[in-house]
């Protein structure tokens, strides 16, 4: 379903993917681990749109069209879905303006009637299980408030009720401790079927204990330099990322 | 038809002008009236308008807005528009007390105000009557100040057609006075609404002012308002700006406030041309309650410059001031918010809010509040910013499918939420709000 070739991006004039290459079927969840600076998180964010990198080389085709063609608002209602790093807080919009507003995008986007209020209710309550999350939230502003593991919690919620083809975890795990680490990975394993994707992004080998990988990647100065199952991410853990450099060098 | 010989300056055309009316269509029986206009004009000759090196008018040119060509509006045209024309300009959903103006004079025919409570009188100056007419004769021009505002000087100098409401004691005006202002003038006319409004002791009454021009002309509207709002009295007070792009509009509204008194005014800017809002509030005794709100919708090359003071004279007083822009295209918004606490003003709470988003690069919004305080026992807070939509914010909604213009809207809504939810009536906040998003 994605088929990234040899992408070049930079931002701000400064090259930080150097030819990367990846592809993701269906079903597949795929964990990309790298140190600091390697550009995960700049991979994440060029698939989802954000305008202040630039493609300077390669393409990405997601179900069979030109990603980098499409706007991130057209990117989502393709099926794809970022969870941030830093979920943005915004004051004054209520969550369940907000998520009403971006499910009815959707549906109007597969020529659907809007979504009337008893299934809108019935919805967030099943998806706010998911997660554990404080059904009270959906009053609250978005992310207003939040505790750090709300607002992780929160973009799992919203990859729920969106139901994404592919979805990308941006550092989901960054700032959570255990427990809420556990409910966010249960909630992704819930989401997992046959016919969505993941794209996994992290630091750390923890999360892909709860979150079980088919491949995983390591990411290196803007390049996939290895690829193995799960166990190349205990390597990982063992071995830190400088052995994976001096083999690479080597 | 005395024909005049063209003036150099605008000033001494307004005086001709004067010379001209009085006597003549400004008539009236009051001796006091005529007096109070006599005074006025000599304040106008003496102060002049205003320049660009007026401090208090600095980023607004109003002096550029008004030429010798200018005349005071005083005939009387044929109304341009029938009752339901007239009533389609509403915001729809409001139970009133309705009242009508075209260029500043009261329109019986288009108006209903009929089953008023309790002895409150609402009604053109002119035909304010007996004891209660000269009381409010004597009570012009006491909160407003024709000797330290040319703007006020020129209104009260033509006063012809204004409005006064008196609500007695005690006296609950159940359902809110909606008030229509509408405007139909040739180019260069000077149209200058007034009203009085006094609520005496333990009444209550709001009041909705919309400001509408019904053609495209250079219409200059100089309005005076004066408020007085007595001991434990409550005085609400609601306005729309809707005016055409060429006209220039000056906003002249002074409140004062007695013990336990409060005092709450909310204007929403939402088309003009050169708009300049004078708002002063006076709580001149302890335990007053005063709320100032604006929300400004600027777009196109509107100037939109709100000036506020709010003048804390004695101890134990409550103000919040809040104050929000949204500036599209090339439209300036000026922001000047005083807070004054005297001396013996002690336990003063002073809060003060200016926050304003621009659009494009071309939109400008220039901000001073200004706190000037000599009573060291106070609570006061002002804060301003001014920035641009959040672009990460943006990113986040529309990566959930939502598109530019609905991100957008959903954002400049939240924004402004809370100065348009401070509209207590559902169908006006309803309005301004799909105002705004009708401008996205």
């Amino acid at each position: 379903m994605l088929e990234i070739k040899d992408l070049h991006a930079s931002i701000e004039d400064m090259q930080i993917l150097k030819g990367l290459n990846l592809t993701v079927n269906p079903g597949e969840v795929h964990a990309i681990m790298g140190p600091n600076g390697s550009g995960k998180s700049t991979l994440a964010s060029v698939l989802a749109g954000r305008e202040d990198y630039e493609v300077t080389n390669g393409s990405i085709s997601f179900m069979g069209e030109d990603l980098l063609e499409m706007e991130p608002d057209e990117r989502a209602l393709a099926g794809i879905f970022l969870a941030f790093q830093y979920p943005v807080e915004l004051p004054g919009v209520s969550m369940s303006n907000f998520l009403k507003q971006a499910i009815n995008a959707k549906r109007e986007h597969l020529g659907q009637d809007p979504i009337t209020a008893a299934e809108f209710m019935k919805l967030m309550k099943e998806k706010a299980e998911l997660v554990h999350l404080n059904p009270d939230l959906k009053r609250r502003s978005v992310n207003e408030g939040f505790s750090g593991g709300e607002k992780k919690r929160n973009e799992i919620f919203q990859m729920a009720l969106l139901e994404p083809q592919l979805a990308i975890l941006d550092e989901t795990d960054s700032g959570l401790d255990i427990d809420a680490l556990r409910i966010v990975s249960d909630g992704v394993n819930q989401l997992r079927s046959a016919d969505r994707g993941f794209v996994v992004i992290t630091h750390y080998q923890r999360l892909l204990d709860y979150i079980v990988p088919d491949i995983v990647h390591v990411l290196l100065d803007g390049r996939i330099v290895r690829s193995g199952d799960k166990d190349l991410a205990l390597q990982l853990e063992e071995k830190g990322y400088d052995w994976i450099k001096d083999d690479v060098l080597v | 038809m005395t024909t005049i010989e063209s003036p150099h300056r605008v000033e001494d055309r307004i005086s001709e002008l004067y010379s001209m009316l009085d006597g003549h269509t400004l008539n009236g029986n009051s001796a006091a009236l005529k007096n109070l206009r006599k005074k006025a004009i000599e304040a106008f000759a003496a102060q002049g308008l205003p320049t660009r090196k007026t401090e208090a008018w600095k980023y607004t040119p109003v002096e550029k807005k008004l030429s010798v060509d200018h005349t005071v509006y005083h005939e009387n045209r044929p109304l341009p528009l029938s009752k339901e024309e007239a009533h389609a300009f509403l915001v729809p959903g409001i139970d009133a007390y309705l009242a009508v103006t075209v260029n500043g004079k009261y329109i019986a025919e288009l108006s209903n105000i009929e089953g008023l409570p309790n002895g409150t009188v609402f009604t053109p100056i002119d035909q304010a009557s007996g004891s209660l007419g000269d009381l409010l004769v004597s009570r012009l021009d006491t909160q407003s100040d024709s000797s330290k505002s040319p703007f006020v000087a020129l209104n009260t100098a033509f006063l012809k057609d204004g409005l006064v409401l008196h609500v007695p004691a005690k006296v609950h005006v159940d359902k809110p006075i909606y008030v229509l202002h509408l405007f139909d003038t040739d180019a260069h006319t000077i149209v200058q609404p007034r009203m009085l409004c006094v609520a005496e002791r333990e009444s209550e009454v709001t009041l909705i002012e919309q400001y509408v021009s019904l053609n495209e002309a250079s219409h200059f509207i100089n309005v005076v308002s004066e408020w007085a709002v007595s001991q434990q009295a409550t005085f609400k007070h609601y306005q729309i700006q809707d005016l055409n792009t060429a006209s220039t509009a000056v906003f002249n509204q002074y409140a004062y406030q007695e013990q336990h008194s409060y005092f709450a005014t909310h204007t929403s800017t939402l088309k003009g041309g050169l708009i300049r809002n004078n708002l002063e509030i006076v709580p001149d005794a302890e335990e007053c309650e005063s709320h100032l709100l604006g929300f400004l919708l600027g777009s196109g090359t509107m100037h939109v410059d709100n000036h506020t003071l709010v003048d804390h004279k004695k101890p134990n007083c409550f103000s919040n001031e809040l104050y929000k822009n949204i500036l599209d295209d090339q439209s300036t918004g000026v922001f000047n918010g005083k807070v004054f606490v005297h001396q013996d003003a002690q336990k003063i709470n002073a809060y003060q809010s200016n926050k304003s988003i621009t659009l494009t690069n071309k939109a400008r919004m220039y901000s001073k509040p200004e706190l000037e305080i000599y009573a060291d026992d106070v609570r006061c807070s002002h804060g301003a910013t001014t920035g641009q939509l959040d672009a990460e914010a943006l990113f986040y909604l529309r990566s959930r499918g939502l598109s530019q213009k609905q991100a957008r809207s959903i954002l400049l809504k939240a924004f402004a939420h809370d100065v348009i939810d401070a509209i207590e009536f559902e169908p006006l906040r309803d309005y301004v709000d799909s105002r705004l998003l009708e401008s996205l």
